[in-house]
């Protein structure tokens, strides 16, 4: 051995960073459970849920998949015969069956609908007229069961037929009428995607940031203070700030694993979830503003880290920081729920100044495709300048021996 | 001699909680754990800190470790204080104490690495010592298994070499054989041993007299915070026991503090 000690003494800048992150992805990474449960199982669950979720209700909607509804009509008219055959109903005949009998059959989901005509309906329309009458206008009575999807469609669609013949009755104009085969709503598929990611996935990223981090920022910090191995790490020559600097950045980086995790299972998802009809498509993005996206994400994942390792040091041990944490979680969630409210990303840049704040609403300018590059600029620099701080008082907090040793 | 600490005048003084105020059975909202205490270490030597429990000596051990601030006072380890240069100390000691725990997800061979990483333990050197290290402790059987599944007696070797990691020349060693079964215990001595065998400086703190009459050759006695006895093995001694003689310096000595 050259040197009196084996160890050499002061190491070059950043050293111990590096090693004590290498150690928090060893210990994350090499740990099948962790990586499954924390990485793997958000995305995977929300896809599956998202997915099985829209795939229940298309099916609840969707007429074709289901048998025809079995329907009885009474006193059916000849000016209602075509319009009614068209909706492909199974029509029953009502022989030798009591009208209570037909609403037993309804009860019992057994049949849809029953509809009553009054007798002679062509002819008491035809002779009634709503400015002079004084008797109420001939009623159409439609038994159905509103606790079975098929009679409530079935009602919805009778209803319908009755309404337009009623207004083809006394028609001077029409609204968008679908004859004309126009098309009226000029939303693009960016603008319709645009609206409802905006809306919800600002506040579902939060969400799925901070639970990410919550999963591991707890256990790195109050959990080796509980476990008594963060004071053997302190007797080394390691600086605070290396060490405070180590675990944040690891931790941002499992955090933000996490948290991409679950924000591409409600991507791939949520279209599913909306149905296909909605016009929404994750591809309307492109991919810078995804890479745009994803600096944002990785400042607010800084931010959270930051903040949940002040309280976990505050902590004396896992169970105490997860408590400790909640009222936390539901500001995150409160800020997240901004981005429903109002119309878009604000302008004021002094706004952009906000942690987590700052983020919620640079994710909504980007999801709703008006956003400010300098208020995005702001917003990283402002979380950047915000994370540096918060390291500060991590690293003053693992010099003190009243927080760190505190029993 | 050569001088490698010098220890002047700590003072360490706790806040006490309302649940350590109950426990002390005491209305004192604070606790002088240390109070003045001096004395110096020679390079080569042992030292040992022997007193009751609650005197002091832990206190007094990890403000020489720099895990915690003194109030008033310095300690000087190889001239380099634990007040202005914390990091500078922790460069040069060995500190093990039962309250350091090691990560049990880990294997004895990644925290050996780790910590060296830490030390700046060049990786041929590292090697090296890993692999005597080991050999000696007989680590080598268990290199690849985390420490969650070692039994303590395992765990305290581990401890015990991950402590050394970077050859320091002064180690410090709080109760060092607290609540090991008598095998890891003298595992735990004779590696003290060949520590001093070395010439390394070994201050230990402990309440096992034979411990101390084996391994050290100078002893402090600290009672209620300070120190009241500091001096070669065989002048405290005279040739009684060395638990006889404690014994009756604590009565002399707790008596007029009370």
């Amino acid at each position: 051995m050259s040197d009196r000690r084996a160890g050499t003494g002061r190491k070059k800048k950043g050293g111990n960073i590096w090693a004590v992150a290498r150690k928090e992805f060893a210990r994350f990474f090499r740990d099948p459970k962790m990586v499954f449960g924390t990485l793997l199982l958000p995305g995977l669950l929300i896809y599956v849920l998202y997915s099985i979720m829209g795939d229940g209700i298309m099916e609840q909607f969707t007429a074709e998949d289901t048998e025809p509804a079995a329907v009885y009509v009474e006193n059916e008219p000849a000016s209602l015969k075509e319009a009614l055959g068209a909706l492909s109903f199974q029509m029953l005949s009502q022989e030798g069956k009591t009208e209570e009998g037909l609403k037993e059959e309804i009860q019992n989901k057994e049949a849809e609908l029953y509809v009553v005509f009054p007798e002679s309906f062509d002819e008491k329309i035809a002779a009634y007229d709503s400015q002079t009458a004084s008797e109420p206008a001939p009623n159409v009575e439609i038994y159905y069961n509103s606790a079975s999807n098929e009679s409530r469609a079935a009602y919805e669609a009778v209803a319908a037929v009755l309404d337009q013949y009623e207004s083809h009755l006394a028609n001077k104009f029409d609204v968008n009428s679908a004859q004309s085969g126009g098309v009226y709503d000029l939303a693009t598929k960016e603008d319709v995607t645009g609206q409802m990611f905006s809306m919800l996935l600002p506040m579902l990223m939060m969400i799925f940031l901070f639970t990410g981090c919550m999963a591991v920022a707890p256990e790195s910090i109050a959990g080796e203070k509980e476990r008594g191995t963060i004071a053997t790490l302190l007797v080394t020559p390691i600086k605070r700030s290396e060490l405070a600097i180590g675990k944040v950045l690891s931790l941002s980086v499992i955090s933000l694993l996490s948290g991409v995790s679950s924000f591409l299972g409600t991507m791939l998802s949520l279209p599913k979830l909306m149905g296909s009809a909605s016009g929404m498509d994750a591809s309307v993005y492109q991919i810078s503003d995804y890479l745009l996206l994803l600096a944002v994400i990785l400042v607010s994942v800084l931010i959270i880290v930051s903040l949940i390792s002040i309280i976990s040091a505050y902590s004396r041990s896992v169970k105490e920081a997860n408590t400790a944490v909640v009222p936390l979680m539901v500001v995150v969630m409160f800020i997240g729920i901004t981005s429903m409210f109002g119309t878009g990303a604000p302008e004021n840049p002094a706004l952009y100044c906000i942690p987590l704040y700052n983020s919620v609403q640079s994710m909504n300018g980007i999801f709703s495709f008006h956003y400010n590059p300098m208020n995005i600029g702001i917003t990283l620099v402002s979380n950047l300048v915000w994370t540096v701080l918060l390291i500060y008082v991590i690293t003053r907090m693992f010099n003190s021996e009243k927080i760190m040793f505190s029993k | 001699m050569e001088e490698i600490l010098r220890v002047e005048n700590l003072r360490k003084t706790f806040v006490l909680s309302k649940k350590q105020q109950r426990l002390e059975k005491t209305k004192e909202k604070t606790k002088k754990a240390v109070d003045g205490i001096s004395f110096t270490a020679y390079r080569g030597e042992v030292f040992g800190l022997l007193g009751p429990n609650g005197a002091g000596k832990t206190t007094t051990l990890r403000m020489l470790a720099t895990l915690i601030r003194p109030d008033e006072g310095d300690a000087l380890i190889e001239g380099i204080s634990v007040c202005k240069d914390p990091a500078g100390v922790r460069e040069r000691i060995g500190f093990l104490t039962s309250e350091l725990k090691l990560e049990e997800f880990f294997t004895p061979n990644y925290l050996f690495d780790f910590f060296a990483e830490l030390h700046d333990v060049d990786p041929e050197i590292r090697d090296r010592r890993k692999k005597e290290l080991f050999a000696k402790f007989g680590i080598d059987e268990f290199a690849e298994v985390k420490v969650a599944n070692l039994s303590t007696g395992m765990k305290q070797k581990v401890s015990l070499v991950i402590s050394i990691v970077h050859d320091p020349d002064i180690i410090i060693f709080d109760e060092p054989t607290n609540g090991l079964d008598v095998l890891t215990a003298r595992v735990v001595t004779d590696f003290l041993l060949d520590l001093k065998n070395e010439g390394k400086s070994i201050l230990v703190s402990t309440h096992i007299f034979s411990l101390v009459e084996k391994i050290c050759d100078r002893i402090g006695i600290i009672i209620n915070g300070k120190m009241v006895l500091c001096d070669a093995l065989e002048n405290v001694t005279r040739g009684e026991s060395l638990e006889d003689r404690f014994f009756e310096i604590y009565r002399e000595t707790a008596g007029e503090l009370k």
